[in-house]
């Protein structure tokens, strides 16, 4: 590991990343502001997207570029030697789920499910299960929500076979933590 | 489908195909991919710039001032309310110029086992 500029005394932090998902609505933000040691920060990343149902017509490298805005919080772990970052993945932009650079290096997702709209964390589910990334369904508990047993939910998921879920309030830090524990564990048993 | 646009009918594209991002003298991409997690930290000579007034636009300067303290790309475009590639070639020139630190996370899949024991070790502490 490289020293940070040229003062021995700052050793270089390490970045990871967990990448929080689900449909518009379902909670990202609130679960990223609960366990974020700063306010969450939102900037406007660019999203390549090849061949976004736009023909490589002109020949001008046959890309599409756009830009989708990322919520973002931060914890700063040990003695400040990680800084895990957590992105919540845009809820209402269809198309970053043809975003690779946002899942990869990272340590897995974070997939938070209202159950009473199921089928949005759907595309978030296939698009993890799709690259092997680690990820943890969270169903997050609405007051006037109903209240299914997990057996359910997984059922009603069609998620695969030892894929963890968990309830989770994302408005409560501690909830939102363990969480994060949970997912990190699961990623630590599927690393050779 | 879209109709391939020959060069003299690109006035009438809706949007421009360059973006006019005047900091950057119009480049509008860093030559490496992008680094949401690249860990930025103006360094001694940068501080040093910084105090002796050394020439700088108003963006870079805002960086190297921000960056005395450790910040990832993605919130120095958060703070600076810039977009992350203007940020990104900005970074790339003051680290050529010796006043930003860069420190870039290993680019891999998945982030290995120590490094996950460390986090689920901070986490449960947290």
């Amino acid at each position: 590991m490289d020293s940070f500029g040229s003062d021995p005394a700052v050793a270089a932090p390490t970045a990871v990343k967990i990448l929080i998902a689900g449909g518009f609505g379902v909670g990202k933000t609130t679960f990223v502001s609960s366990v974020s040691e700063i306010p969450p920060l939102t900037t406007e990343a660019p999203l390549t997207a090849a061949g976004l149902g736009v023909d490589d017509t002109a020949g001008i490298a046959g890309k599409h570029t756009t830009t989708v805005a990322l919520d973002f919080g931060r914890i700063t772990l040990g003695e400040g030697e990680i800084m895990l970052y957590l992105f919540g993945t845009p809820g209402q932009d269809r198309f970053w789920f043809m975003w690779d650079e946002l899942a990869r290096g990272a340590i897995g997702a974070v997939i938070l499910v209202d159950t009473r709209r199921m089928a949005d964390a759907f595309p978030a589910i296939d698009f993890f299960e799709d690259r092997g990334v680690p990820f943890l369904l969270a169903v997050n508990q609405f007051p006037d929500g109903p209240t299914y047993p997990l057996t359910d939910v997984a059922r009603a998921a069609d998620l695969p076979p030892g894929r963890p879920l968990v309830y989770c309030d994302a408005r409560e830090r501690g909830s939102a933590r363990a969480a994060l524990v949970h997912l990190t564990r699961h990623a630590l048993q599927l690393t050779p | 489908m879209v109709e391939a646009a020959a060069p003299d009918d690109w006035d009438d594209l809706p949007e421009p195909l360059v973006r006019p991002y005047a900091v950057t003298n119009g480049r509008t991409g860093p030559a490496a991919p992008l680094m949401l997690l690249a860990l930025v930290c103006t360094t001694t000579a940068g501080q040093r710039a910084l105090w002796e007034r050394y020439p700088l636009e108003p963006e870079a300067r805002a960086i190297a001032v921000l960056c005395v303290q450790i910040h990832s790309i993605a919130e120095i475009g958060a703070h600076l309310r810039l977009p992350l590639v203007v940020v990104q070639v900005l970074v790339d020139d003051l680290q050529r110029a010796g006043i930003l630190s860069v420190h870039r996370p290993p680019d891999v899949e998945r982030p290995g086992r120590d490094l996950l024991k460390k986090v689920l070790d901070g986490l449960v502490r947290l």
